[in-house]
C-alpha cells in the first residue's frame, strides 16, 4: 500500500513508477476514511482536489520529468495555515466558515514543491493548548492509546503522520506545539529558528514566538520538508535573510566528538522518572556513539513559564482582537456595534482562548505593563543569554521533550496551571528563538516519549546530524501504533 | 472683564497628515483618494488572519524629510507599537503606530503672529496607519439603520506631529498651522488637501489665570479638518472654560468633539472613560534603524524652504509682502522661479503673477500646478511688452487668450495681428489725419487745455485698434502740435 513508508521511500517508488501519485493519494484517502472517524486528526479532507493534484504530478512523471523530492507526496496542514479557497478554521467556531483568499507562504512553497494537500488537521483552538482538547470541532485521539491525548496544539498533524494518514504534516510551535505532540505520538518534529520559516499566512497566536515546522516519520523526511519551506520571505518582516543550506547534507551517521550539554534544570521535579530513565538510556547511546556529554545549567529556566505566559497571552490578546464579526468569521447579532463585538467574541471563542485573551489584556494594562510584560521581556533576554552561554561550550543541548508521556483526556484540562507547567521543557526554546527537534526515544507503558535536541540559531543542520545519528542507531522510529479492529471499523460504534 | 484680561490660554496641537506615498504604509495597495468602496484593499490592510505588515520604505523617507524640514532630530533607533482599541473602522482592532520611540523628536518652527516672531516647539512626529471610514445610511450613526465600513483609507500612511503647548493666542495657533502645512507642502511629503481630509487636527486647550505658572486643566477636541473649524472651536472652548472657571468650578479633563453645525464642542469621553490603549512593541515588524547616511541622503532632497526663499526673493527687489505672497505655496514660488529664469525683472514678474495670473486662476478655480499658462510662456509675454511689441493692455488680453488656448503669446500675436505699431512713418500718417479731423481739440490743446491731448491720443488708438505704441504716439503728437 505504501502509506506507512517515509517520504524518501515514497519518492523512490514514484520516481521508479512503481506507484503513481494518484494511487498513493487514494491509499491515504482510504486510510483517512478508515481510521479518522475514530482518530479525528482531520477537520477537512480534500479528496477531489488532492486527486486532481496527484493526476497533474502523474502527467509530469509520464512525460519523464525529473521528480522533486516532495513531488507527488500527500501531506496535511495544520488548520491555522492559510489555504486559498479551503476553509482555515484554527479549530475555532470563530473561523468555522472562514475561507482565505490567499495561501500562506509555506502552502505556496509546498505547492511549488509538488506536494499533494490531503486536508487540514485538528489543533487546539488558535493553537492554545497542549492536548488538542481545546478544538471546537473534535477530540483527536492518540493512536498509541485512544484514551490518551495526542498532545498539542499540533495534535492533528502528529496523529496524521503517526497513523499513516499523511506522509508528513506541517504544524506550528509557539511553546512546544510541534515538539510535544511529536513526542506523544512517536514522530519527528522540528521547531525551526525564529525567522527561518515565513509566518505569512500562519494565523497568529503569539507573533514573536510562533514558528512553522515539519512533523515527519523520519529525520531525513524532516530535512527534506525543511528544504522546501525554509528561507527568506519578504512578506514576513521577521523572516531572516540567510543562506539556506541543503539540510540533507547534515544527515551523517556520525556524532563523534559532538559536544552535548545536559541542562540540569530540565530534569527537575515534575519529570516522570520513567521518562527520565528513557532519556538517560538515550544519553548513554549517544555517549557510546562518541558524543561528549556533560551537564550544564540554564539558570533562569524556572522563570520561563511565567514569562512565556505573559508574553504569549499579551500578544495573543492583540492578535485575536481582529475577530469581531465585522469583516469575516462568526458574527452574533446584537443591538449595536459594541454589543455585536461582545456577543461575537463571547460566543465565538472557547474557554481557553478567552482565558488567555483576558490574561494578556490584563498584562498589558496601564499600570501593570512594567511589572508584567516588560519584566517578562527582560526574563526573555536572560533566558537567551543562558543559551548563548551554554552554546559557547556545547554544540547541542539535550532534554526530554515533555516531562511525561501522553496523558489521559481530561486529566489536565480541569487544571490549566498544571497544563501550562507541562510546557517547561519546550517554552524556553521559543523565548530564545532557537531551533529544537523532538525525536522518538523510547516508550513508557507503551506510549512513546520524545528526546529534544536544542541548537544554536540557524544551526538546524547540527540538530539533524545528532537526531539522524540517534535514529539510525535506535529502533523506536520503526515501531507503529497498532490500531485495533475497533478503530478500523469504528463506524459501527 | 474680557476673557483675555483675566486668563491666559495655553494651546498645543496634534496634527495628523497623510503622507503622499503611492502605496500604503504596510502593503502595496494604492493610496489614491476616492475609488469604489473597499477596492483599494488586500489581506494586509483588511487585517485578514495570517496577513503580515511590511514597512514601506518610502514612508520612512517622507517622515525623515518632514522631520528635517521641521528641524527635528531623526532617531537612529525607533520602533512601531500597537495601539489597541476596538472600533469597526480599525481592521485589526489595533493601530500600528509609534509610541515611546518616534522617528522625529525635538523640532520646531518659527511663526509670525500679530507682528511678533515666535518659536513653537515640536515635541515629536511619528508614523502610523490611517483607519478606514464608516459609511452610515443616515446622517449620523444614531439615525442610521445600517452602517458599512470602507477600508480604502485603512493603511494610508500618516505622520502625527505633536507640538509643545507653546501657543497662547488663536492667531498664533493659526499661524502655526499655516506654517506647518506650508512646510509639508514645500517638502512634498503631503498634498495637504484639507477638503479630502488629508490633514486633521486635535486641539488641546487650557486656561490659567494671567501670571500663573502652572498649567490649567486641558480638554482635547479631536478630528477638526479645517483652519476655520480650529478657530471657531477654540473661540468656543476658551469662552466655555472661562465660564466654568468664572463660576468657581473646575474644567473637566476630557476628550471633546466639535459639532460643526451647532458650532459647539461636546463631551466625547471623560478621563475615566479614556481608552487604555495597552501599547506594546509591534512584534510583526523589526525595529527601525536609520543611519546617518540615510538621513543625509534625504537631506539632499530637501527643497529651499519658505523662509529661505522669501529672503532670496526680497534680495531680488521684491517687497516683504510680495515675497510672502509668492512663497506662500510652493507651486506658486516654483512658477515664479521658472519664469524668472528667462525673464529677469523680478518686480514686474511678481506683479503679473500676483495680479492677472492669480485672478485668471482664481476665476477658473485652477491650481497653479495645473495652470494652462506655463511659466515660460508668461516670461515670453512680458518680454514682448518690454520689446514694445505689445502694450500692457493688449498683453492682458493676450494672457486671457493664452489661458483659454494654451498657445504661446508670439503665436497669438501673429495670428491676431496684435503687434504694436511702433513704426514712426505709419503713425505720422494716422496722426496727421486725426489732427485734420479734429481741429477743435487741436485748438483747445494749443489754448492750454492739456486734457485735449488725451482725446486725440484716444482717437489715434481707436484708428489703430489699440495697437499703436502709446508712448510713441504721445511723443509724436506733442512734436506735431508744438
Amino acid at each position: 500500500m505504501g502509506i506507512e513508508k517515509s517520504v524518501s521511500e515514497l519518492h523512490e517508488l514514484l520516481a521508479h513508477k512503481d506507484m503513481s501519485s494518484t494511487e498513493l493519494t487514494k491509499a491515504y484517502i482510504e486510510r483517512i476514511q478508515a481510521v479518522d472517524p475514530k482518530l479525528k486528526a482531520y477537520l477537512t479532507v480534500l479528496e477531489d482536489q488532492a486527486l486532481a493534484q496527484a493526476a497533474e504530478v502523474d502527467r509530469r512523471i509520464a512525460q519523464g520529468e525529473v521528480l522533486g523530492a516532495l513531488e507527488g507526496i500527500p501531506m496535511a496542514l495544520k488548520d491555522n495555515l492559510c489555504t486559498e479557497g479551503v476553509r482555515t478554521s484554527c479549530a475555532s467556531k470563530m473561523l468555522e466558515n472562514f475561507i482565505p483568499p490567499y495561501n500562506a507562504t509555506v502552502t505556496d512553497r509546498l505547492r511549488t514543491a509538488g506536494t499533494i494537500l490531503l486536508g487540514k488537521v485538528n489543533m487546539d483552538e488558535f493553537a492554545m493548548g497542549s492536548s488538542t482538547e481545546n478544538s471546537y470541532f473534535a477530540k483527536t485521539r492518540n493512536p498509541w492509546d485512544l484514551e490518551c491525548v495526542p498532545g498539542g496544539s499540533s495534535g492533528g498533524a502528529a496523529v496524521a503522520v503517526a497513523a499513516d494518514e499523511a506522509a508528513f504534516a506541517l504544524g506550528s510551535d509557539t511553546g512546544g506545539s510541534i515538539r510535544q505532540p511529536a513526542a506523544f505520538c512517536g514522530v519527528v518534529g522540528m521547531k525551526p529558528t525564529y525567522g527561518a520559516v515565513s509566518r505569512y499566512g500562519l494565523i497568529a497566536f503569539a507573533s514573536s514566538l510562533d514558528q512553522i515546522g515539519p512533523l515527519t516519520k523520519t529525520v531525513r523526511d524532516n530535512a527534506l520538508v525543511m528544504n522546501a519551506i525554509a528561507g527568506y520571505d519578504r512578506l514576513d518582516s521577521t523572516s531572516v535573510p540567510f543562506e539556506k543550506p541543503d539540510y540533507t547534507e547534515f544527515l551523517v551517521n556520525n556524532i563523534r566528538g559532538l559536544k552535548i550539554g545536559i541542562p540540569k534544570e530540565y530534569y527537575g521535579e515534575g519529570i516522570d522518572p520513567d521518562v527520565a530513565k528513557g532519556i538517560q538510556a538515550g544519553i548513554q547511546t549517544l555517549i557510546n556513539l562518541g558524543a561528549e556529554v556533560a551537564e550544564c545549567s540554564l539558570p533562569h529556566t524556572e522563570y520561563a513559564i511565567p514569562a512565556y505566559y505573559l508574553i504569549a497571552t499579551a500578544e495573543a490578546s492583540s492578535n485575536l482582537a481582529r475577530y469581531d464579526g465585522v469583516r469575516y468569521g462568526y458574527r452574533a447579532e446584537a443591538e449595536d456595534v459594541l454589543g455585536m463585538f461582545k456577543k461575537t467574541r463571547s460566543e465565538g471563542f472557547g474557554q481557553e482562548v478567552k482565558r488567555r485573551i483576558m490574561l494578556g489584556t490584563y498584562a498589558l494594562s496601564s499600570g501593570y505593563y512594567d511589572a508584567y510584560y516588560l519584566k517578562a521581556q527582560k526574563v526573555r533576554t536572560l533566558i537567551k543569554q543562558d543559551f548563548d552561554k551554554a552554546f559557547e561550550r556545547f554544540d547541542v543541548l539535550l532534554s526530554p521533550t515533555a516531562p511525561t508521556a501522553a496523558f489521559k483526556f481530561g486529566e489536565k484540562s480541569a487544571n490549566p496551571l498544571a497544563m501550562y507547567l507541562s510546557d517547561i521543557t519546550t517554552v524556553p526554546i521559543n523565548l530564545a528563538g532557537i531551533p529544537a527537534i523532538s525525536i522518538p526515544a523510547g516508550f513508557v507503558n507503551g506510549l512513546p516519549i520524545g528526546m529534544q535536541f536544542m541548537g544554536k540559531a540557524l544551526d538546524e543542520g547540527t540538530l539533524y546530524r545528532a537526531a539522524y545519528t540517534f535514529e539510525q542507531n535506535t529502533y523506536y522510529h520503526t515501531l507503529k501504533p497498532q490500531l485495533s479492529g475497533e478503530v478500523l471499523t469504528c463506524g459501527s460504534r | 472683564m474680557a476673557v483675555a484680561d483675566k486668563y491666559e490660554m495655553v494651546c498645543g496641537l496634534e496634527v495628523h497628515v497623510e503622507l503622499q506615498t503611492k502605496t500604503k504604509i504596510f502593503c502595496g495597495c494604492t493610496t489614491e483618494f476616492g475609488g469604489e468602496q473597499n477596492t483599494h484593499v488586500c489581506p494586509v490592510c483588511l487585517g485578514m488572519p495570517g496577513a503580515l505588515p511590511v514597512l514601506n520604505r518610502e514612508v520612512v523617507n517622507y517622515a525623515i524629510k518632514a522631520g528635517l524640514a521641521l528641524e527635528s532630530e531623526i532617531a537612529q533607533f525607533s520602533k512601531f507599537d500597537r495601539k489597541n482599541y476596538f472600533y469597526p473602522d480599525l481592521s485589526k482592532n489595533y493601530q500600528t503606530s509609534q509610541f515611546d520611540l518616534p522617528i522625529c523628536i525635538k523640532g520646531g518652527l518659527e511663526i509670525e503672529a500679530e507682528g511678533e516672531k515666535k518659536w513653537i516647539g515640536i515635541t515629536r512626529a511619528h508614523m502610523e496607519e490611517d483607519a478606514g471610514k464608516l459609511v452610515h445610511s443616515g446622517e449620523t450613526i444614531s439615525t442610521s439603520n445600517e452602517s458599512s465600513v470602507d477600508y480604502n483609507r485603512a493603511g494610508v500612511p500618516l505622520l502625527e506631529i505633536v507640538s509643545e503647548p507653546d501657543m497662547r493666542t488663536i492667531p498664533e495657533v493659526l499661524a502655526y498651522l499655516e506654517k506647518l502645512v506650508q512646510i509639508l507642502e514645500y517638502t512634498e511629503v503631503s498634498d495637504c488637501r484639507l477638503e479630502q481630509g488629508s490633514v486633521r487636527f486635535d486641539v488641546n486647550v487650557s486656561l490659567r489665570p494671567i501670571g500663573a505658572t502652572s498649567l490649567g486643566t486641558r480638554t482635547e477636541t479631536k478630528n477638526l479638518n479645517s483652519f476655520s473649524s480650529v478657530r471657531r472651536c477654540m473661540e468656543y472652548e476658551i469662552a466655555r472654560q472661562a465660564r466654568v472657571l468664572d463660576a468657581g468650578e473646575n474644567v473637566v479633563q476630557e476628550t471633546r468633539t466639535w459639532d460643526e453645525g451647532q458650532g459647539i464642542t461636546l463631551t466625547l469621553r471623560s478621563k475615566e472613560e479614556a481608552h487604555d490603549y495597552r501599547y506594546f512593541p509591534e512584534p510583526d515588524l523589526a525595529p527601525l534603524i536609520i543611519d546617518r547616511e540615510w538621513v543625509e541622503k534625504i537631506r539632499k532632497t530637501l527643497p529651499e524652504l519658505p523662509a529661505a526663499r522669501r529672503t532670496r526673493l526680497q534680495a531680488l527687489g521684491l517687497s516683504a509682502y510680495d515675497a510672502t505672497v509668492i512663497t506662500q505655496a510652493k507651486a506658486m514660488a516654483d512658477f515664479f522661479d521658472e519664469a524668472l529664469a528667462s525673464y529677469g525683472d523680478a518686480k514686474t514678474l511678481a506683479n503679473w503673477i500676483m495680479g492677472d495670473v492669480t485672478r485668471l486662476l482664481n476665476t477658473n478655480q485652477c491650481r497653479v500646478a495645473d495652470s494652462p499658462i506655463s511659466a515660460k510662456q508668461l516670461a515670453e509675454l512680458l518680454a514682448l511688452i518690454d520689446k514694445g511689441t505689445l502694450s500692457g493692455k493688449i498683453a492682458k488680453s493676450v494672457l486671457e487668450e493664452m489661458y483659454s488656448t494654451g498657445k504661446d503669446p508670439s503665436i497669438i500675436v501673429k495670428e491676431k495681428g496684435l503687434a504694436q505699431i511702433s513704426d514712426e512713418g505709419a503713425l505720422l500718417g494716422i496722426i496727421d489725419s486725426v489732427i485734420a479731423a479734429n481741429p477743435q481739440s487741436v485748438e483747445d490743446y494749443r489754448a492750454g487745455k492739456d486734457r485735449a491731448i488725451g482725446f486725440l491720443v484716444g482717437q489715434i488708438m481707436k484708428a489703430t485698434k489699440g495697437q499703436a505704441n502709446p508712448g510713441l504716439v504721445n511723443q509724436l503728437l506733442k512734436e506735431k502740435l508744438s
